[in-house]
């Protein structure tokens, strides 16, 4: 089992990271013709960098279309956020301050998690328009992250794990050096699905996440007349021109 | 010609329930072989239209970074869902932006991705059959391009981007649309979409130039093809002769007269539209501009100023420079292009225009904010500059004005329905029912602040409205542009008028 977890998570970290980077390049070296930014739009560099701060950390675009996405959207990625880095605990060795610091955070959070998700798979069923454009992949998706989320509260709270082993594991692995995984039902799932949601990450809608940075339409300075705009193949590798 | 039911006036506009394959049968005209042929593209659809709409598409992937990333991005979150107008109008699930983004969606997964090459079920991957290219003709010309779904999207996520790229794949199979393409050959023979040669326009400027001087006992003019003029003014054709455009075009010419500066048309360049964006053919695009930068260094002018119009003021706003720059030609003291509405603008707010504003005390005005200057474009030195400048006009000129719910202008404004290359009869049904989120907006101040007229900038919204206001119980001649309030109030300088004087220019 441990050998079988620990390529399992060496693979899926190599898809994740060249497929991220394929896709990454992919998208900076696709030239954008023309000056497409959704007006108003800022009209200096510095704009757009406001710009895109707003709509990654606040979702600005979305608070505007509907405010019940935002809230739950919003609440769950904040949540992924801080669970995320109270998680850095596993992985650190001393545990960094300020990720012991925020761990009661990460707890709460892993509940704020949960909620959002659930409220946005009940509108996603519930709203007609909604249920429409939803395909098997979106609910996997939903599946997938609820999944994680749960077998890893059912850790904390129902079945307590060897939690000390299975960071000796993840450390282990980090360093090159193999310690056993504890063989839980609640830790196997938890960890699997992390991986197979790494291995999904470049091939599915998780490409959001990079995507939107390289949206012409957000990224684009409103500057045609003061600049000619005139991209050709080099120029156009850095987004926010 | 009514064999449909307009949806009613509501204000704030009610999501409709969907109403599965509703506006299915909706289709234009189909252009046909000649004028695809005068195009470059197929007259009829081609035998291997399979693999060479596959090919293109890759192209466009390849070429065009948005439609790239936006394949990959969305996360059908569903923000999108309520904010079109023809899915308010229509309820046509397939109206709703990402289900239109999903008609290219499940072809681009299942031809350009590994998921959609192994696992098609999942990821809502689909072959590429008649059916679905059927489908393409018929909600691709459901989409006015009014990126009104852009500006909700979490992701910038432009509909418009898929649907100019779903017809130039089209198009590139012989599958053109005909009031499109037709009018884009025409623009290359003629040079205007009304096909409207020298001669007449030449006929047509001076009955209007009578016009004026009955009207206001000046000799205002309406130069054509004046070499050594200052500035070119690049109009849509509509402005030439179509009600009410033609009141605007007689308010551009006074304020010109009154500012004093040299101006004039030009018969090569008498159209400021560019419908190649709209079938999203950059290369069209291209060639329709070059003709105005051709015409503008012929005739020596120092600027070009562009007339009320939507679509046109993106492309010249945004687009000219990039596909027949440089316009090192030009005077750089100015913008370039600059709007007929900043131009007015700068003037009132030098002080160099009288208005009489009680000449339009029979109007009690609301401003319909156009698309493509809305969502596409600026106006002035702020971003936002296009929602304060027409609207200071409006009130340098109008005693009465009144905005309608703000979520419905500014760039949250309701397409007039006809915008993309959609302003055809053919589509007339569609066009009926996708004015209707903006035709309640209007109903609810009309109502509530006795509003009289819409005014608009763009040469489609005034030739939609003029058609559609009808159905919904006002009057055809509701719609007004901009320069014919302007046109109404100005007080010219009786003095100084004398059609010589354009050699001594008093540039603003
Ligand atoms: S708002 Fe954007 S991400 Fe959400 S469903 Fe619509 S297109 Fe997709
Ligand atoms: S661009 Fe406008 S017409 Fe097209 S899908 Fe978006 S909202 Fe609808």
């Amino acid at each position: 089992m441990t050998a079988a977890y620990a390529i399992l998570f060496y693979a899926a970290t190599l898809i994740l990271i060249i497929g991220l980077v394929v896709k990454i390049r992919q998208y900076a070296m696709t030239p954008a013709p023309l000056k497409i930014p959704t007006t108003p739009a800022p009209t200096t560099k510095q704009g757009v960098v406001l710009r895109m701060a707003r709509e990654v950390l606040l979702f600005q675009s979305l608070f505007r279309a509907n405010k019940w996405i935002w809230l739950f959207g919003w609440m769950f990625h904040v949540a992924l956020v801080l669970v995320l880095a109270r998680h850095l605990r596993y992985f650190t060795e001393p545990v960094w301050n300020w990720v012991v610091l925020i761990q009661p955070f990460g707890i709460y959070a892993a509940f704020a998690f949960v909620v959002g998700l659930v409220a946005l798979w009940i509108r996603r069923i519930a709203v007609e328009r909604i249920r429409y454009i939803t395909g098997p992949s979106d609910h996997l998706m939903l599946l997938i992250l609820l999944g994680i989320a749960g077998s890893g509260l059912g850790m904390k709270y129902v079945a307590k794990t060897d939690i000390v082993a299975v960071k000796a594991f993840i450390l282990g692995l980090l360093y090159f050096d193999w310690q056993p995984l504890p063989a839980d039902p609640a830790v196997l799932i938890h960890l699997g699905l992390v991986a197979l949601l790494m291995i999904v990450f470049p091939f599915s809608k998780l490409l959001h996440a990079p995507g939107v940075f390289f949206s012409p339409t957000r990224n684009q300075v409103d500057n045609p007349r003061e600049i000619r705009y005139a991209p050709d193949a080099t120029s156009n590798a850095a987004p926010g021109e | 010609m009514d064999d449909f039911t307009l949806p009613g006036l509501k204000e704030p506009v009610e999501i409709p329930k969907i109403d599965q394959g509703a506006m299915a049968h909706s289709q234009p005209f189909s252009a046909a072989p000649d004028h695809q042929i005068a195009l470059g593209f197929p007259g009829e659809l081609v035998d291997d239209w399979h693999d060479k709409a596959i090919a293109k598409f890759g192209e466009i992937l390849d070429s065009q970074r948005a439609l790239k990333v936006y394949m990959d991005a969305c996360v059908k979150c569903g923000a999108c869902t309520d904010k079109c107008h023809y899915f308010l109008g229509t309820g046509d699930p397939k109206n709703m932006p990402v289900a239109r983004q999903d008609l290219m969606r499940k072809i681009f997964r299942r031809y350009f991705t590994w998921a959609g090459k192994w696992l098609p079920w999942l990821v809502g991957a689909k072959d590429l059959t008649r059916d679905v290219l059927d489908e393409w003709y018929s909600y691709f010309h459901q989409c006015s391009q009014c990126r009104r779904c852009s500006v909700y999207c979490p992701y910038g996520i432009d509909t418009a981007e898929f649907s100019m790229a779903a017809r130039e794949i089209m198009d590139h199979i012989g599958m053109g649309q005909k009031y499109c393409n037709e009018i884009i050959g025409k623009v290359h023979d003629i040079g205007n979409n009304l096909g409207l040669p020298e001669k007449a326009l030449g006929a047509t400027l001076e009955d209007l130039e009578e016009d004026l001087e009955d009207e206001t006992g000046i000799a205002v003019r309406l130069p054509l093809n004046e070499k050594g003029a200052d500035i070119l003014l690049i109009t849509p054709s509509a402005d030439f002769f179509a009600e009410p455009h033609v009141d605007g075009l007689m308010g551009y010419a006074k304020v010109f007269h009154q500012a004093g500066v040299s101006w004039t048309l030009s018969s090569k360049a008498s159209e400021a539209a560019n419908f190649a964006m709209f079938i999203g053919s950059h290369d069209q695009m291209g060639k329709i501009a070059e003709r105005i930068r051709d015409a503008a260094m012929e005739l020596g002018v120092k600027r070009i100023i562009v007339g009320e119009c939507g679509h046109a003021w993106r492309v010249a706003y945004n687009f000219w420079d990039t596909l027949v720059g440089p316009f090192d030609f030009l005077d750089p003291n100015y913008p370039i292009p600059q709007h007929i509405c900043e131009f007015t603008y700068d003037l009132i707010q030098k002080g160099e225009l009288t208005f009489d504003k009680s000449a339009n005390d029979h109007i009690t005005p609301t401003f319909h904010d156009s698309c493509n200057v809305s969502r596409a474009s600026r106006m002035g030195d702020m971003p936002g500059g296009q929602f304060k400048i027409p609207r200071d006009i409006i009130k340098a000129c109008c005693n009465n004005f009144v905005d309608m719910a703000d979520d419905t202008i500014h760039e949250n404004t309701f397409c007039c329905g006809g915008g993309g290359g959609l302003l055809t009869d053919d589509l007339l049904e569609l066009r009926a029912k996708g004015a209707s989120p903006r035709m309640g907006a209007y109903d609810q101040v009309v109502k509530d602040h006795g509003v009289t007229h819409l005014v608009a900038i763009c040469a489609i919204c005034k030739t939609q409205f003029s058609k559609i206001m009808p159905m919904y119980g006002f009057a055809m001649d509701d719609i007004v542009g901009v320069h014919q309030l302007v046109s109404n109030a100005l007080i010219l300088d009786g003095q100084e008028t004398n059609e010589e004087n354009n050699g001594e220019t008093v540039d603003e």
